[in-house]
């Protein structure tokens, strides 16, 4: 019962807040939902502490769904230590996120909408991260892909919003493509799609072949690649990840709950909840890593130049994720899933800290236009720092704890690509550092560069934005230490996931990763701090530095700044492409070649007989069609009762 | 089991209407305040009627039911009504779509009302007799029929090129069915019946099969319609009025899809299975082309009625996978289409009702006078594009799933399908709905009233029922469709085992 109200008291406070916002009122919605949230975020740590520590599982069946022959979808509940972690993180963060969208949005008139998207969200969410088959995972998947697209375009008059949302949506279909492929060619291997029945027959399928596209492919290969294909676009990997930095459209509380903390982490979650095929299937993991430790690099470079704040959040968001996609690859699957935990906090964190600065310099986003602002809004400021160490990986705060056990776990892989994973990780720690660095010198220190109306203006927030913030630092800061020896330490973190997870024998990366070389544990955490501190010279110091190089690296600058053209790429091969085929096919297809050849022929002089004979008669050709009909009709009939004698 | 003949009951129930409404005379406001009332309690009431077809319903066999059969033309010819769980659900679709169509054009209509309720009684009565006729003259006559009422519905109550379009809509549909109907009189000849139950039972010389198959093909494909013979469509859409474009859409299409079923798949295995990869390729072209050209598309209704024809797309897919998903995901989408796409209409004719334009750059802000409007228009795009937890998930995911196992191919390509579709409907909506309230005739639009609550409440609920809990529809189809694939799968045992012997 218990579970049944995590998951369903959202989707009950978004159906009131929805449907009868305007009889309850702002107040009335805004008190419903994160009462709402509220009561499920802490119901999930007592999950957490039931299910992960007492080390059982739960299913709950509620009702039957699709049953088609073999294809039999239930709709369930399971609550296992994956999914009991993913409870707290989603619902911990919402809550947080809800209380704080108290205050953000007091000026905007469409409060009841944006709270009642908020629980939609975190229902689609919850249904997602519990679902015991690969179809409600993808009904999960595509809700929150709705109540993004809804929360992106929530400011509906701005037309880089919309924009935003659409491009949103598509992109991830563009996933979820790959990602429907996938489970229907499970269904087609395994004749089921329930996580048990899939995964204890996995092991049977290694080795064999089916026909895919006119190929013979690898089974358990091609289709973890398929699956992978939708996380990617969920999770904003090198390809398909162009939709994340335009979804910072959306009002700052949803970049901190969807594109940060949760939404975009559903990519690893499914990856790890598969881990019972992927393990099989060394080849799909092998991509997996080369795409995570690609992303986390690529990412990282562009999250350095990047002037809006909130931009180059986004940027580090993509980039950890990288990270956690690596992790996977390299099959340590806890560390991976413990970095999502952890990065749920602090990148929430970073976040709100971010809207709270955009809240006190009246809306705007451009570091450009910041600077000095410490003294203003101090609390902010803090958050501020605390996240951004968290992220750069500074002990003892959280992101030290996953980010160097990522790092050391690929380089205790030693693979091939495990390596690369290393030094793309180790590249990432110090660009990380260095862009975390700059958006704090460049946002709070310095001459203020805002307006003198504006710089009048600035202030610290309300209450009741700064204590969700206290509570998301507090995550930031422990999170890390008290988890770490649960879900990553070598004693405890076998029973702590129990089967939610599958590592075979011979994936021991994350084990040997505690028996480094001490070298390799010290390098992040040295990158970590000579990125800060070269931050400080050249934003500080010595501004002048970061034009110069801008100028003498021009190509660079404008590659990075362009975000390698990924966006141009695609408009001029897919985009632009489309239209003008549909433009065709429309005009020339349909209105040339079939209708020219077919009906204008005929119909055209069927016309010119009509109208013929109507100056004739009565003037309506309808009833000479009419007549026609009927003379058909009256002729079968005849023939028919002729032949009956 | 019944013991009155409801089938009959309720085919011609509408007909009660008609001559209630000619016997009503008066002014011609009166007249035609009465025809609106008498249409509208006629369809309610042969709604309710029809869903004791349903409650009655035995689930559990694949047999004809609620069967009524007696001599008629000759000795050969019956009437002869029943229904199984194929063709079962698709009255009910019918009456259920008839009142909502009634009320959408409440307003809408004001000349001629009489003669156009009239029009869609008789319409509502040919619809249903199609579904329910176990006889190929009874199917035929019901068949063609149709299309006078809804040729009259284009040709007096369309838009400004209504000549045009309905002119389009008939040749099409009579070229197709000239061939059908040889086809028919060729099995009559051989079999020496028209009653359908023999003729599914009956095996036809499989080199005749495909020559009969195709004969069929000819006016089915151009019903559902396939590509290449889909241009009748948008212009018929586009002409119609708001309640022709819905019935186009809700049922008419589905007569194609239903006469495969009905006709080609059990009566000539071998021609549906010979020719299931044209049906396929035909199919994916359609979901792709029609796609892309829906992306471009200026007006409205003309979009949708493209997309249309991308969703048929997937159901002719479904149904010529012969998998059990295949075959249900098809029945069920092809519902689902019926109430998705016959909203989406009405909801061009919402904002057609006010500004009298279905120009898309007329539009735009929309949200910003009427929330609720954009919150059902939302409900169905979400729909269109096959969102789970809408009715138009299920289907599309059923019929993938068949057609992976048939051929991952023809799944991948349709796929692709999925990711335009969302592409063009979200495009529209955006459009439409969202952005800032500029244009002027727009600012003092008015949000929907109770009466276009009233038309979507029920179709919002199917819509969602259907997304999340399928099974009392899937049940129906269960025995039917096991029944259909065996048969299927006998006959073509039998062929192989006949290629055999001859070896």
């Amino acid at each position: 019962m218990m579970y049944v109200l995590i998951v369903f008291l959202p989707l009950l406070a978004a159906l009131i807040a929805g449907l009868f916002g305007r009889a309850i009122g702002d107040r009335g919605s805004q008190l419903i939902t994160s009462t709402a949230v509220i009561i499920s975020a802490i119901l999930s740590w007592v999950a957490l502490y039931q299910i992960a520590f007492q080390q059982t599982t739960e299913v709950i069946e509620l009702m039957t769904w699709i049953d088609s022959g073999d294809f039999d979808v239930d709709w369930m509940l399971r609550i296992d230590s994956l999914t009991a972690v993913m409870l707290v993180v989603v619902n911990t963060v919402s809550a947080v996120v809800h209380v704080y969208s108290i205050g953000y949005m007091s000026h905007d008139p469409h409060k009841p909408r944006f709270m009642a998207y908020l629980s939609l969200f975190t229902f689609a969410m919850l249904m997602l991260v519990t679902s015991d088959n690969f179809v409600q995972l993808y009904f999960g998947w595509e809700g929150v892909g709705l109540a993004s697209y809804l929360l992106i375009g929530f400011w509906y008059k701005k037309p880089s919003a919309n924009a935003a949302a659409i491009k949103a949506f598509v992109v991830n279909r563009v996933g979820d493509f790959g990602f429907a492929l996938g489970i229907m060619g499970i269904y087609l291997v395994f004749d089921s799609v329930s996580f048990d029945d899939v995964f204890s027959a996995a092991p049977s399928q290694v080795g064999q072949h089916f026909e895919f596209l006119g190929y013979q492919v690898d089974v358990l290969t091609t289709l973890c690649l398929l699956l992978f294909v939708g996380a990617m676009g969920k999770s904003a990997q090198l390809g398909l990840h162009t939709w994340l930095p335009d979804a910072m459209e959306g009002p700052t509380p949803v970049s901190a709950l969807i594109h940060a903390a949760t939404m975009v982490t559903a990519g690893v979650f499914m990856v790890a909840r598969c881990s019972p095929l992927f393990e099989y299937s060394p080849d799909a993991l092998m991509v997996v890593t080369i795409v995570g430790a690609s992303t986390c690099f690529f990412a990282a470079t562009i999250g350095l130049v990047q002037n809006d704040i909130k931009r180059v959040i986004a940027y580090s968001t993509c980039s950890q994720l990288g990270y956690m996609f690596f992790a996977l690859g390299i099959g340590a699957y806890p560390a991976a899933i413990f970095h999502l935990f952890t990065h749920a906090f602090f990148k929430a964190l970073l976040f709100l800290s971010a809207g709270s600065v955009i809240h006190a310099v009246s809306d705007e986003q451009d570091m450009r236009n910041m600077g000095g602002l410490w003294k203003h809004i101090k609390v902010t400021y803090a958050m501020m720092w605390i996240g951004s160490l968290a992220l750069a990986g500074i002990p003892p705060l959280a992101g030290y704890y996953s980010k160097d056990l990522i790092i050391e776990s690929a380089f205790a892989a030693h693979t091939g690509v495990g390596e690369y994973a290393f030094w793309a990780g180790v590249a990432a720690a110090l660009l990380t550092a260095f862009y975390s660095g700059r958006l704090i010198f460049m946002t709070f220190h310095g001459k203020p560069r805002a307006s003198k109306e504006v710089m009048a203006h600035v202030h610290e927030s309300p209450k009741v934005m700064l204590i969700p913030l206290g509570v998301l630092a507090l995550g930031a800061i422990f999170a890390g230490m008290l988890f770490a020896p649960y879900m990553t330490g070598e004693e405890h973190y076998k029973e702590f996931w129990g089967a939610s997870i599958l590592m075979l024998e011979n994936s021991t990366a994350m084990i040997d990763a505690h028996h480094v070389p001490l070298w390799v544990k010290l390098l992040p955490l040295v990158l970590g701090v000579f990125g800060i501190a070269l931050t400080y010279q050249m934003y500080i110091r010595r501004t002048d530095i970061p034009v110069q190089l801008a100028k003498t690296h021009s190509a660079l600058y404008q590659f990075l700044l362009n975000k390698w053209y990924f966006d141009e790429l695609y408009d001029f091969v897919f985009v632009r492409p489309s239209k003008a085929i549909g433009r065709f096919l429309w005009t020339f297809g349909d209105g040339k070649v079939i209708d020219g050849l077919g009906p204008n022929g005929v119909a055209g002089r069927v016309l010119v007989l009509a109208r013929r004979a109507s100056q004739l008669q009565s003037g309506y050709v309808y009833h000479y069609a009419f007549a026609m009909l009927l003379g058909v009709v009256a002729f079968v009939s005849y023939f028919f009762f002729a032949g009956g004698h | 089991m019944l013991d009155w003949p409801i089938l009959s009951t309720v085919t011609f129930l509408p007909l009660i209407g008609v001559v209630l409404i000619l016997l009503t005379s008066g002014k011609e406001e009166s007249a035609a305040r009465n025809a609106r009332w008498v249409a509208l309690w006629t369809t309610l009431f042969t709604f309710v009627i029809s869903l004791f077809i349903w409650i009655n319903f035995d689930n559990n066999t694949a047999a004809f039911q609620f069967v009524e059969k007696s001599s008629w033309l000759g000795n050969n010819i019956n009437y002869h009504m029943g229904v199984d769980g194929i063709s079962m659900l698709f009255i009910i679709l019918t009456t259920f779509l008839m009142p909502l169509c009634i009320l959408a054009s409440w307003e809408a209509i004001t000349v001629r009302v009489r003669e156009y309720m009239i029009a869609f009684l008789v319409m509502e009565c040919l619809m249903i007799g199609v579904f329910c006729a176990l006889d190929m003259v009874l199917f035929y006559l019901f068949f063609e029929a149709g299309l006078i009422p809804m040729f009259l519905i284009i040709g007096i109550w369309g838009g400004g090129q209504r000549v045009y379009a309905s002119f389009k809509f008939f040749l099409y549909t009579l070229i197709g069915s000239v061939l059908m109907l040889v086809a028919m009189i060729t099995m009559y000849f051989i079999a020496g019946t028209t009653d359908i139950p023999t003729l599914i039972n009956f095996s036809f010389d499989p080199h005749l099969q495909l020559w009969l198959w195709l004969a069929f093909f000819a006016s089915f494909a151009v019903k559902v319609p396939m590509w290449p013979v889909h241009t009748w469509l948008p212009d018929a859409h586009v002409q119609a009025p708001t309640a022709g474009s819905v019935i186009l859409a809700g049922v008419l299409l589905k007569m194609g899809g239903y006469g495969f079923l009905r006709f080609s798949i059990p009566m000539f295995p071998e021609g549906s299975e010979y020719f299931a990869p044209l049906v396929f390729a035909l199919s994916v072209i359609a979901i792709i082309y029609t796609s892309l050209v829906a992306l471009v598309q200026k007006d409205m209704k003309k979009l949708i009625a493209y997309s249309s024809v991308a969703h048929m797309g997937f159901i002719t897919i479904g149904i010529f996978t012969f998998t059990q998903q295949g075959l249900e995901g098809g029945i069920l989408q092809m519902i689902s289409h019926g109430i998705v796409s016959g909203a989406l209409f009405l909801c061009v004719g919402v904002v057609y009702d006010r500004l009298h334009t279905r120009e898309i750059s007329r539009y735009g802000g929309l949200v910003n006078r009427m929330p609720r409007y954009a919150l059902i228009f939302l409900i169905f795009t979400m729909a269109t594009i096959g969102l789970p937890g809408t009715s138009g998930f299920v289907g599309e995911f059923l019929i993938l799933v068949g057609a992976y196992q048939v051929s991952t191919t023809v799944a991948f390509f349709a796929t692709i399908g999925v990711i335009l579709g969302a592409a063009y409907s979200l495009w529209l909506y955006r459009r439409v709905v969202f952005g800032e309230l500029v244009k002027d005739d727009l600012k003092n639009i008015m949000d929907v009233g109770r009466r276009e609550i009233l038309i979507f409440a029920p179709l919002i609920l199917v819509a969602f029922w259907i997304g999340i809990y399928p099974e009392p529809f899937l049940d129906v189809m269960h025995a039917s469709v096991i029944n259909l694939m065996d048969q299927h799968e006998t006959a073509m045992q039998a062929s192989k085992t006949i290629l055999n012997a001859a070896k």
